[in-house]
């Protein structure tokens, strides 16, 4: 019996311990980004003489606003567009039993085995050529069609597997036309999978650093991760305003994570699994 | 393929309405088979046309220097070989090997844990799951630091402070390969326990209770009831880690940009080494096919094995 009571206390120091331990960063990211200029203290020491002039100073000097506001334009726009477009595709591929929809749908599942760097290259001469290197829209044409694999996979298995038929056929038995059909039946039930497809996509968007860095070059447009890219070269060594850069990039994502929280996490959950 | 097994009725509770396939004629095909139209052009666009160009750009000498290509064959990938990327490949791999199996023993017993009753599940569920939504590059930013050289680094003016000897943690190529896979654990072990706590829905309570009945441990509780009702999310799990792992970036980049001296150089940043500074696109694009095909392997054997469970299940 003393051993049992041994391992779960053990188990409970197990639990606890690592959440502190996955505490600890994030107290020292806020402690030293609260800290005033010129404040040695060992870093693990609490910040005694906080202020808010590390953030305000960020906001004015760093590409931060604006940033916030083109990664926030790039992520809604694809995400509705790949919403859009995906579900559009799924709906024929899902019900259509013709061959070539079946076909269609393992063409697009092929897609989720290749890696994005080998299309880099081509794909970069592609966006010259179409005149769209440097502007938001090489990057949203890009999500949308990366993305395409995914968002469909996720849609069409979804729209087999847990939407009956039987609602579709009492519409069109009510004169409803197919697109009719799609719009005002089948969307509504798609609901919880376009939860999770945002979810999963969005962050993804949202945290992408590396095509932004690669097809904005140059622009003077910036996403948030290009524009900590950015400061944290201009000021390599003033971690205190270099973490409240940090802090600041992170807010709105950390935000919505926290007032969805339920969602995000079964998004995740189901969406992984997918 | 037309006749599906039974999935049992132990299964979590989203996937209790999959019965057999249940597609049946229907005329929907025929008359919305556009509404695809859009989603096969940006994909043809975007993913198939410029793979394929990628593919047949591995096979030739194009650089910076080099506009009118040459067909070589397999010379890029021979460079490749007899190059340094052999070694930033098992790197890579361990890399990938190391993150999967820290990340899914913290994260499994995490998991088991705040399965129970827990004093704060939620909030603790809350914490360690939150570092997945942030960049990875901010991530990246914030170990830098932490782990940062003599002087500077918060653990070193700590270990100063102490009167300990200090540690050049990132300018050591063990440490810093160390650190990198650290970083990587922090921020994914929350998704790894999401998909567990999933996965432990699915395992009926009546079955614990009655294995303790018989007078199952639990050790022997979790070894023979919980695990292989587990296998799902554990080939989940160990094969997203592994993919995710071979195509780790934005870490490298943020924490140790491949150095000291090429020592935590993996796949993607040689990729784009290669390319962005070498100018060697043929040779980027052949380490890039060696990646994707590493990938794919990946992909297809947790296909199959999936498969495999669920036929066994």
């Amino acid at each position: 019996m003393n051993a049992l009571k041994a391992g779960r206390a053990g188990a409970y120091v197990f639990t606890y311990g690592s959440s502190l331990l996955f505490l600890i960063p994030v107290y020292l990211l806020v402690n030293l980004a609260i800290r005033p200029a010129g404040d040695f203290t060992p870093a693990f020491l609490p910040s005694i003489r906080a202020t808010g002039d590390n953030f305000a100073q960020v906001w004015a000097q760093s590409g931060l606003p604006s940033a916030i506001a083109t990664s926030m334009l790039i992520t809604t726009v694809s995400c509705l567009a790949i919403l859009i477009i995906s579900t559009m595709a799924a709906y024929p591929l899902a019900r259509s039993t013709a061959k070539l929809s079946t076909t269609t749908f393992y063409f697009f599942l092929i897609g989720l085995l290749l890696p994005a760097q080998v299309a880099l290259l081509p794909l970069y001469l592609t966006m010259r050529d179409l005149g769209l290197l440097g502007t938001p829209w090489a990057l949203i044409v890009l999500y949308v069609g990366g993305n395409m694999p995914f968002a469909i996979f996720l849609t069409t298995t979804f729209l087999r597997s847990s939407v009956p038929l039987e609602f579709e056929e009492a519409a069109r038995i009510d004169g409803c036309s197919d697109s009719q059909v799609f719009l005002h039946v089948v969307l509504p039930l798609l609901r919880p999978v376009l939860g999770t497809l945002i979810i999963l996509v969005g962050v993804g968007i949202w945290n992408d650093f590396f095509s932004p860095l690669l097809y904005l070059a140059g622009s003077g447009i910036t996403t948030i991760p290009v524009a900590i890219y950015q400061f944290v070269g201009a000021y390599s060594t003033n971690w205190s305003l270099i973490f409240a850069a940090l802090i600041i990039s992170m807010v709105p994502v950390l935000t919505i994570y926290l007032v969805f929280q339920r969602y995000v996490i079964q998004g995740f959950a189901g969406g992984l699994k997918g | 393929m037309t006749t599906t097994l039974q999935t049992p009725d132990i299964v979590p509770v989203t996937q209790t309405r999959t019965h057999g396939p249940r597609r049946r004629r229907s005329s929907v095909g025929r008359t919305l088979w556009w509404f695809a139209l859009p989603a096969v052009a940006v994909y043809l666009l975007i993913v198939i046309i410029p793979t394929v160009q990628g593919g047949y750009m591995a096979l030739t000498n194009w650089s910076a220097f080099k506009l009118d290509a040459n067909f070589i064959g397999f010379g890029n990938f021979i460079t490749l070989f007899h190059g340094d990327s052999g070694a930033a490949a098992l790197r890579t791999l361990f890399i990938a090997v190391a993150t999967v199996l820290v990340q899914n023993a913290i994260g499994l017993l995490l998991a088991l844990m705040l399965n129970g009753r827990l004093r704060g599940r939620n909030v603790l569920r809350t914490i360690i799951f939150a570092p997945m939504v942030v960049s990875p590059l901010v991530v990246g930013y914030l170990f830098k630091y932490i782990f940062g050289p003599p002087g500077t680094g918060a653990i070193n003016v700590a270990l100063k402070s102490f009167g300990a000897q200090q540690i050049d943690f990132l300018g050591n190529p063990t440490s810093a390969l160390w650190i990198v896979i650290l970083v990587v654990v922090w921020q994914f072990t929350g998704s790894t326990m999401i998909i567990y706590l999933a996965g432990l829905q699915g395992v009926p309570p009546e079955l614990l209770e009655a294995a303790s009945l018989d007078g199952a441990g639990t050790w022997a509780k979790f070894r023979h009831i919980t695990l292989p009702l587990l296998a799902p999310a554990v080939t989940i799990n160990l094969m997203i880690g592994l993919i995710g792992g071979l195509k780790i970036f934005d870490q490298i980049f943020a924490i140790t940009g491949g150095g000291p001296a090429g020592s935590t150089e993996t796949i993607s940043t040689l990729i784009f080494k290669y390319f962005s500074q070498f100018g060697e696109y043929g040779l980027s694009a052949a380490l890039a096919v060696v990646l994707a095909i590493g990938v794919a392997i990946l992909s297809l054997v947790q296909f199959a094995v999936l498969r495999r469970q669920e036929r066994n299940a």
